[in-house]
């Protein structure tokens, strides 16, 4: 579905991602794990269009989209539910909600808000409120339905435990597992690496901006380099 | 008493007129952090604009009204396209654009010279029927009422718009976060050139009904509103488009009562700009700003 080929990106002078090439195949959910800084948010930021790629190729079903425009690829499928959930904190949540639907057509929009406020029924009851006054885990559960929304064919999620707490974090990966069952192909970007594993079919462990490992997700959860270098403390 | 009722009816009036200048230049602020110094012109053009299709082509008010405000809307997009989009990559994108801006107001102000000459002018007689009502020693005129009932109307319909339409929704979103915007499938260059066009056709109509209630139209008319409007956005809360509609009434009010009150018009700018800095003092973030709400 999706295939990036020798993805370079760069801020100035910097190399931020260096020849970069993986693959999400339809169906499946791909993880990138990787410390602080290593470039996985920057290479979902160049999916998504919003970060130019210095080089390379990001293939999606077949075209290649890599100096297609961003909401383009919104229209194409490509949704990113950004690292830190930046949800739009002074729109209320039904807003967000709504724009999460922006390029399809109105009228479906609103049906799909009710369908998401019956699935995640917290949502709907803070439906009038500002969405910047839900707590951390709701934010992140509206970011996610927000990009729901776009009724989106691949998913591109960062980061989403960030800073939640554990029963949270739980509740998080729930809802993921539960949309990939629905049929969506998940690309997922986290640093809870026993977690990651755990959920997706296959890895790529990113260090300064180069693939360094990859791997069925099963075979790298009993790599000794993986436990040792991200697996530590979460076991 | 009655003098001070008039006075207050009379501020009313010019304070919807500041609040409609003022709503324009605000929701650019909103959307980009950019002062666009180049509002203060479109005003003016706006104004002679519609006062030469008037004279010289003979259209009724009613017609070169929106005519006006529509080639001010598009004079909008020509600002964007000019003096914003090619420095938006730039890391001092807020200061160039200041500048850049400041420049298209030279160029709007010169163009307005050269086409229509340095002369004050004023609408025809009878271009807007004018009858008046008096009670007591109270008078208020039709064209008054017209000119209030008209800046309000667009200002609701504005904010109507920024709250309940997809579009106008989308513009609240690019103004709060435009990296997630572009992420939510936005057209964000779209929506900040149509966010020039509604802020520019405001301010043109601003300078219609400006040049019908003073009477009086130049080129330099834009002088006098750019600085209060700056400070009608600034005490309404920066980007905030009620914050403008209420500053600029409590701007209109607080220069007529000064003059009510002084019976000169000597101190006018300096009490209203006094309140200014009084509630810049007792309310940093202006009568109705809020402090961002941003994740680090
Ligand atoms: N806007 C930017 N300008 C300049 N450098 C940047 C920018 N964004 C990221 N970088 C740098 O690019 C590198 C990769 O950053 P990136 O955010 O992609 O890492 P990450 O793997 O997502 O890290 P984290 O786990 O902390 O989110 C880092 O060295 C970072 O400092
Ligand atoms: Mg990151």
């Amino acid at each position: 579905m999706l295939e990036v080929v020798d993805l370079t990106v760069a801020y100035g002078p910097m190399e931020a991602v260096r020849r970069v090439s993986f693959q999400v195949e339809e169906g499946t959910i791909v993880t990138l794990i990787g410390p602080n800084g290593a470039g996985k948010t920057t290479i979902l930021n160049t999916i998504s269009g919003v970060i130019p790629a210095r080089s390379g190729k990001i293939i999606l079903h077949g075209r290649d989209i890599t100096r297609m425009s961003a909401h383009k690829r919104v229209s194409a499928g490509v949704i990113q539910v950004p690292e830190g959930r930046q949800v739009l904190a002074g729109m209320t949540v039904r807003e967000n909600l709504e724009l999460g639907g922006y390029r399809r057509p109105y009228r479906e929009v609103l049906r799909d808000v009710t369908r998401m406020e019956e699935r995640f029924p917290i949502l709907g009851e803070r439906r009038n409120l500002a969405a910047g006054s839900l707590s951390g885990g709701e934010q992140q559960m509206l970011a996610i339905a927000r990009g729901l929304m776009a009724r989106p064919k691949l998913l591109l999620l960062d980061e989403p435990s960030l800073g939640l707490a554990p029963k949270m974090v739980q509740t998080v990966f729930s809802i993921i597992r539960h949309v990939h069952d629905e049929g969506l192909t998940i690309l997922l970007v986290e640093q809870n690496a026993h977690l990651a594993l755990a959920t997706s079919s296959y890895a790529y462990v990113i260090e300064s901006g180069r693939i360094v490992l990859d791997g069925q997700a099963g075979k790298l959860r009993s790599d000794p380099t993986v436990i040792s270098s991200y697996m530590g403390q979460t076991v | 008493m009655d003098l001070l009722a008039q006075q207050l009816i009379n501020g009313l009036f010019i304070g919807s007129v500041y609040g409609l200048f003022a709503v324009g230049y605000t929701l650019v602020f909103g959307v980009l952090d950019i002062l666009n110094l180049a509002h203060a012109a479109v005003f003016t053009l706006g104004g002679l604009l519609a006062l030469w299709l008037v004279e010289t082509g003979g259209l009724s008010i009613w017609l070169a009204f929106p005519v006006s405000v529509l080639c001010c809307g598009i004079l909008g997009l020509l600002l964007d396209r000019v003096a914003f989009v090619p420095l938006r990559q730039r890391a001092d994108s807020n200061f160039s654009g200041l500048i850049s801006s400041i420049a298209m107001a030279i160029i709007f102000e010169s163009a307005a010279l050269g086409l229509f000459g340095a002369r004050t002018v004023r609408f025809p007689a009878h271009t807007v029927p004018v009858h008046i009502w008096r009670w007591g020693g109270i008078s208020i005129t039709s064209l008054q009422v017209e000119i209030v009932a008209i800046s309000l109307l667009l200002m609701v319909a504005l904010t109507q718009f920024l709250n309940r339409a997809r579009a106008g929704k989308a513009i609240r979103a690019v103004a709060e976060n435009d990296r997630t915007s572009r992420l939510l499938g936005i057209h964000v260059d779209g929506i900040i050139a149509f966010t020039f066009f509604i802020s520019s056709a405001l301010g043109g109509a601003a300078g219609i009904l400006f040049g019908l209630y003073f009477d009086s139209l130049s080129p330099d008319m834009g002088r006098s509103i750019e600085l209060k409007g700056l400070a009608v956005i600034i005490l309404g809360g920066m980007g905030s488009i009620p914050g403008a509609i209420l500053g600029g009434l409590a701007f209109g009010l607080s220069e007529v009562l000064t003059v009510a009150i002084t019976g000169t018009s000597n101190l006018r700018d300096a009490v209203a700009f006094t309140v200014l800095f009084a509630v810049l003092i007792l309310r940093p973030s202006g009568l109705l700003g809020r402090k961002k709400m941003r994740e680090a």
